[in-house]
């Protein structure tokens, strides 16, 4: 019989969230999935995976090879622990690497960004989001679970856990870690976002997005036209096709008039808000809450309005 | 000589509109371009044969209508360009990483670049998978490279930062926006493009494990409210807090 393995979403031997909706989403594939957590010591995220409700086992998988990153290493190493079978991991830029990889070593068939599983059917967007593919499967895979759409598991199971050493030679070498210039948060790990267009007039505007987003504890993005125009706006700011695919639970568009490009990127989210000035701007038809408005007349309020509500 | 083989997509205009004719996405009028990420990859490619010598070959895998993606290519000076030649339909991940592998070892490629996902898919799973086959290190995602003689200096992104990687060749390089504007084709090179020949590659075929059931449009939101003026900001962050539930 074959298995349901998870690969645990881990980094510095702390377990994202993201790896209990991946147990939700392996849960309607079969049960009893078995999770693997690497680390140089896995032993605290392993305890947290246990309490996994549904989880079957889990293998703490200690290698000093997960010291760094270097995908060839990781695969090699989680693969010698992986029973045949679906394997399921988070929809991150590392997992979906490591699951292309797995795929290769596994001969199976690989599937990013999976957002519904039915039997032995699953979907997922293809031309960014602009249409869903329904594909069967007709034997083991490797899946990449979109983060925010299945239900996390809930806590309250007990799963043994089995203790595995591991060595993989590491085939890059990690010269040097630049730290992030700030603290600014990133577009793909905010829960609320708020972009700014070309409507912003100057980048220097842009700061009265970072205004909003303190109070909000949200990221700032950015359209492909504001990234394109203005140097100051950095390309990983970029929502949008050619940019970040993101799916947070508010989106706030400001100055953006809704290019399909930029639809692309974040018509997932769960609720947008846009403020356009443009009444006919695209953007309206996607948005939960238009506003039509400057964005001169319409942040000042919302700093204000939010600043009392949350500040 | 380093062996530089670059793997290059074509992918549907990222500004089409895709509509679904019978459960598929119909791609009859579409217009077909170079995936953006790819053009980055052509780019570092190049810039890896001025800096320390070689041959560049773009390699791709489709239908003949790819052609014109390689010519694009030939025409900014590439050495050589392939095909694995495939009709036209889905093709499994399995498959086209299986496909690819072969071509490129075919080739006797030392580096591989591509782009870090293709504007179709947005999978990101070609290159990792093409490295996995050949047993080769990949680094995914990278914005910087210094060319060695036979080995790279690259950055790429990490969840605290940037990390400066080294790798030794062989090693397959997934290429993010920074490495500078990808460079325009000049005229000669249009007139010598046009005058290439595509390698066509066989290496035979792979079966993978998925069949595609039917392509949907992503569902509608019903339509949302709208207001006219700044004054209603008040009213709509209420409807955020007690309506979403979002803040």
């Amino acid at each position: 019989m074959s298995e349901i393995i998870i690969l645990a979403d881990v980094n510095n031997n702390e377990l994202k969230e993201s790896t209990a909706e991946v147990v939700t989403a392996a849960l309607s594939l079969g049960n009893n999935p078995i999770v693997v957590v690497p680390g140089t010591s896995p032993e605290a995220a392993a305890n947290i995976a246990a309490n996994y409700e549904g989880v079957g086992s889990v293998i703490a998988l200690q290698s000093d090879c997960f010291a760094t990153y270097d995908s060839a290493a990781w695969a090699e190493a989680i693969a010698s622990v992986s029973p045949p079978g679906h394997l399921l991991t988070s929809s991150t830029s590392r997992g979906k690497e490591l699951a292309a990889r797995l795929a290769a070593s596994r001969s199976a068939t690989v599937v990013q960004d999976v957002i519904e599983i039915d039997g032995n059917t699953i979907s997922h967007p293809i031309y960014s989001g602009k249409a869903h593919e329904k594909l069967a499967l007709s034997g083991p895979s490797v899946m990449t679970i979109r983060s925010n759409v299945f239900k996390p598991a809930g806590s309250g199971g007990s799963a043994t856990i089995t203790n595995v050493n591991s060595s993989s030679d590491l085939r890059t070498t990690l010269k040097e870690m630049v730290a992030k210039a700030s603290e600014k948060l990133d577009v793909s790990e905010a829960d609320i976002i708020i972009s700014g267009g070309r409507g912003m007039g100057t980048p220097e505007n842009f700061e009265k997005l970072y205004n909003v987003a303190n109070i909000l504890g949200a990221a700032v993005g950015a359209s492909r036209a504001a990234v394109d125009t203005w140097e100051e706006i950095p390309h990983s700011m970029q929502v949008g096709q050619t940019g970040k695919t993101v799916n947070p639970s508010l989106y706030i568009a400001v100055g953006i008039s809704g290019a399909i490009q930029h639809l692309a990127g974040m018509r997932t989210s769960k609720y947008i808000v846009a403020i356009n000035k443009d009444g006919t701007a695209p953007i309206f038809r996607h948005a939960d809450y238009g506003i039509i408005a400057t964005w001169e007349e319409a942040l000042p309020l919302l700093e204000q309005e939010l600043g009392s509500l949350l500040g | 000589m380093v062996e530089i083989v670059v793997l290059v997509k074509q992918v549907p205009d990222t500004n089409a509109k895709i509509e679904i004719k019978d459960g598929r996405a119909d791609l009859s009028m579409i217009k077909w371009i170079t995936s953006p990420y790819d053009e980055y990859a052509l780019e570092v490619a190049l810039q890896h044969k001025e800096a320390v010598g070689g041959s560049v070959t773009a390699l791709t895998l489709g239908p003949a209508r790819c052609d014109k993606t390689l010519k694009d290519a030939k025409a900014l000076g590439v050495d050589k360009i392939a095909r694995v030649d495939v009709s036209e339909g889905y093709i499994d991940s399995f498959s086209v990483q299986s496909m690819l592998a072969e071509a490129c070892r075919s080739m006797g490629a030392e580096v591989v670049y591509c782009g870090k996902a293709a504007a179709d898919t947005n999978a990101g799973s070609t290159g990792p998978g093409v490295a996995q086959k050949l047993g080769w290190a990949s680094i995914a995602n990278v914005t910087k490279i210094v060319f060695g003689d036979n080995s790279l200096e690259l950055m790429q992104p990490a969840p605290e930062g940037q990390a400066k990687v080294g790798v030794d060749l062989p090693a397959l390089i997934t290429c993010d926006k920074g490495m500078g504007e990808p460079r325009r084709a000049n005229v000669k090179g249009i007139m010598m493009a046009k005058r290439a020949v595509v390698d066509l590659i066989d290496v035979g075929s792979f079966e993978g494990n998925t069949s595609v059931l039917e392509h949907t449009s992503p569902p509608q939101k019903p339509p949302g409210k709208s207001y006219e003026g700044s004054e209603h900001v008040p009213e709509v962050v209420k409807l955020l807090r007690d309506e979403a539930n979002v803040i």
